[in-house]
């Protein structure tokens, strides 16, 4: 079953009557395949038109979309022999995050990722990708290993944000997410980090302050959601599409801004219409990225990624 | 339109505003609701001498109540393009920013200054939450990274002392970008073999705790401080329960081990000048005087290293002095809250 958006609504409707089209075989009709190619032109260019100027309200849609592929969905996919990895060795095994050790293309590599889930059952098991502070100890565990084993470290971001909680509170929520960042700074090999979904604030970053951050096209990266800005700067809710303009969380602001690197393209029609598309692009991409770094000197590669993130800021919106 | 209202009403109101108004005089504490005189306020440092109830305190007080004699040097921060997102709400974020401007005298929300504590160079970086909530921006960021500098260049600790609501949403992605970069200042500072100090203050919660501010070699919280990640009305919104008496305190982040002590904020300078000096001057000291502020009284017994903090002998500088005649104040008649000077933390 296909979600569709409600900005999709007129590509749904002609979709809809494609379908309709199809089921008319028995009427042995010789212009139903000339009709369906017809239709069929005219969803991809509206989906062609709409995708290419997507509002920031709309991008947060798409992001969050369900048929999104999540993080398993790439590990799956692109990582052979992928050993998942658990527990922080203090206190539990968060699966909002989940990692491990596998190969991409042959070369090893430690995988971070931040998995929301995609049915009731699967989303409560992964707290629906926000994570405790066991989670992000984890990660700083995993990139630890990745230090010492000098394995490059391939991070995937999609996360409303951290989870706030009365125990995560206690056991140091936000000491988790700063050591994260520390430890992601601090280690010698590569760093990749994409957001392919929600890059939710520092829940986010814990596991982003990487050598080369790439979004997906229709990610979204941002300081807050949308929807907790409005609330406080707007004191309502809906006000959240203008948040969403005014926060400049889309992967093409964010280029421009020089906070990433790279804006990997996605199908016409977004990630969800092609996972196997989407995943296949993502692969290619860091595959790209971890060959730059190939031979680079390890001292040189964290002082290269400290000088990074030391020059942002400097511009602002051209 | 006549005579009256137009030049004499003018005239009394001027006459009448140049004279201090009441209001100032005296403050109503939040906590106890005592009337406050505004002098008593200013010498017992925005404590409350009632209930002990600590008010939010400004960069420039901070920093005059930790220096010796009150005297440091502010230094100039680097001053970032404002508004880089042309941000606008309901109102347009550069008109915050200049309003915020104004009503502090300051660029943003952080003062960066260098100067002695017990004749030690020390470096502190204070957030002024009058300044939209102390929230943390570029300008905040590079008002870090300035004091981390000059901490390594002056081979002094880094004290830091968060006052602040998280990132500043105005500033966007950029806002957040400043928690990996005041991680790295901070780094600097250790990897300089310095000691970084956190001092925090009500309130510090969200991006800025989940930086610079859980990172420091030693977590002082001045007592009854707010302190966490996620605000309280997004947990109750989230689990749908009542939060915990005293959740997110200062003496409940000692509970949990997220700080190493909860201090009063008399005591602040003493705290700061005896672990500073255990950390920079390993050395065998040659003077001891008591941790807390004794006006009169035999001199405290050296054999009894429990209740006495050591200043060992700089030849370095001349401003030393004993910890009584520091520019501490003396608590008016409350009990220290750190009461075991051995380094244990005090019993919640
Ligand atoms: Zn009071």
């Amino acid at each position: 079953m296909q979600t569709f958006l409600e900005f999709e609504k007129p590509i749904a409707e002609l979709e809809g009557k494609i379908e309709e089209l199809r089921h008319l075989t028995g009427d042995a009709n010789i212009n139903i395949a000339d009709e369906v190619g017809k239709l069929q032109a005219k969803v991809d260019r509206l989906l062609r038109l709409t995708y290419a100027k997507l509002t920031p309200a709309q991008k947060v849609q798409v992001a969050r979309h369900p048929g999104r592929p999540h993080a398993t969905d790439y590990i799956d996919a692109l990582i052979e022999e992928f050993t998942p990895l658990a527990g922080d060795r203090l206190f539990g095994e968060d699966r909002a995050i989940i990692g491990g050790i596998g190969r991409l293309q042959g070369r090893a590599v430690v995988v971070i990722g931040q998995e929301k889930g995609n049915d009731t059952e699967s989303r409560v098991l992964h707290n629906f990708g926000m994570a405790k502070p066991e989670g992000y100890r984890k990660a700083q565990r995993l990139m630890a290993l990745a230090d010492r084993f000098h394995l490059p470290v391939i991070s995937l971001v999609d996360t409303t944000g951290a989870y706030p909680g009365i125990g995560a509170e206690e056991r140091g929520q936000a000491e988790a997410i700063a050591r994260s960042i520390e430890v992601c700074l601090k280690i010698k090999v590569p760093v990749v980090a994409t957001v392919i979904g929600e890059g939710g604030s520092g829940g986010a970053i814990a596991i982003a302050a990487a050598d080369r951050v790439m979004m997906l096209e229709h990610a979204i990266y941002s300081v807050i959601s949308p929807e907790g800005c409005a609330s406080i700067l707007w004191r309502n809710a809906a006000n959240a599409p203008d948040a969403a303009a005014a926060l400049r969380l889309t992967a093409q602001d964010l280029k421009d801004l020089q906070i990433i690197d790279r804006i990997v393209t996605e199908p016409i029609g977004g990630a969800h219409r092609n996972p196997a598309e989407t995943i296949a692009a993502l692969g290619v991409a860091i595959e790209a990225a971890l060959r730059e770094f190939d031979g680079v000197e390890p001292g040189t590669l964290r002082s290269r990624r400290r000088e990074k993130f030391l020059e942002m800021g400097h511009k602002g919106l051209s | 339109m006549n005579w009256l209202t137009n030049f004499v009403r003018p005239k009394i109101r001027a006459l009448v505003s140049r004279r201090e108004v009441p209001d100032n005089l005296w403050m109503k504490c939040p906590s106890c609701e005592a009337m406050i005189f505004h002098r008593d306020l200013e010498e017992s440092l925005h404590v409350c001498p009632h209930c002990g109830f600590h008010m939010r305190l400004d960069p420039m007080r901070r920093m005059k109540m930790l220096f010796d004699d009150g005297e440091f040097q502010t230094i100039e921060l680097p001053k970032p393009a404002p508004d880089p997102l042309r941000f606008r709400d309901q109102k347009r974020y550069s008109d915050r920013l200049r309003e915020a401007q104004a009503k502090t005298q300051a660029f943003d929300a952080i003062r960066v200054a260098h100067g002695r504590m017990n004749g030690m160079p020390v470096v502190v970086a204070a957030f002024d939450f009058a300044f939209m909530g102390g929230s943390m921006g570029v300008a905040v960021g590079e008002g870090i990274l300035a004091a981390a500098r000059l901490a390594v260049l002056q081979e002094a600790p880094l004290v830091v002392i968060p006052a602040s609501g998280g990132a500043r949403m105005q500033e966007g992605i950029l806002a957040l970008m400043q928690m990996p970069r005041t991680v790295i200042a901070v780094d600097l500072v250790k990897e300089a073999g310095l000691p970084y100090i956190v001092v925090l203050t009500d309130p510090t919660t969200g991006g800025v705790t989940a930086s610079f501010a859980m990172l420091g070699d030693i977590h002082i919280a001045e007592q009854g401080a707010q302190i966490g990640f996620a605000g309280a009305r997004v947990i109750e919104d989230t689990i749908r329960e009542t939060l915990p008496e005293g959740f997110q305190r200062s003496e409940y982040l000692l509970e949990h081990g997220m700080v190493d002590m909860v201090v009063h904020r008399h005591e602040l300078r003493l705290i700061l000048i005896r672990v500073l000096g255990l950390l920079c001057r390993p050395a065998p000291a040659a003077a001891v005087v008591p941790l807390t502020p004794v006006t009169i009284g035999p001199p405290a017994d050296p054999t009894e290293p429990q209740a006495a903090v050591e200043i060992p002998e700089t030849s370095d500088h001349d401003t030393q002095q004993p910890a009584e005649s520091a520019n501490a104040p003396q608590p008016p008649g409350h009990q220290p809250a750190v009461e075991s000077p051995a380094g244990q933390p005090p019993v919640a």
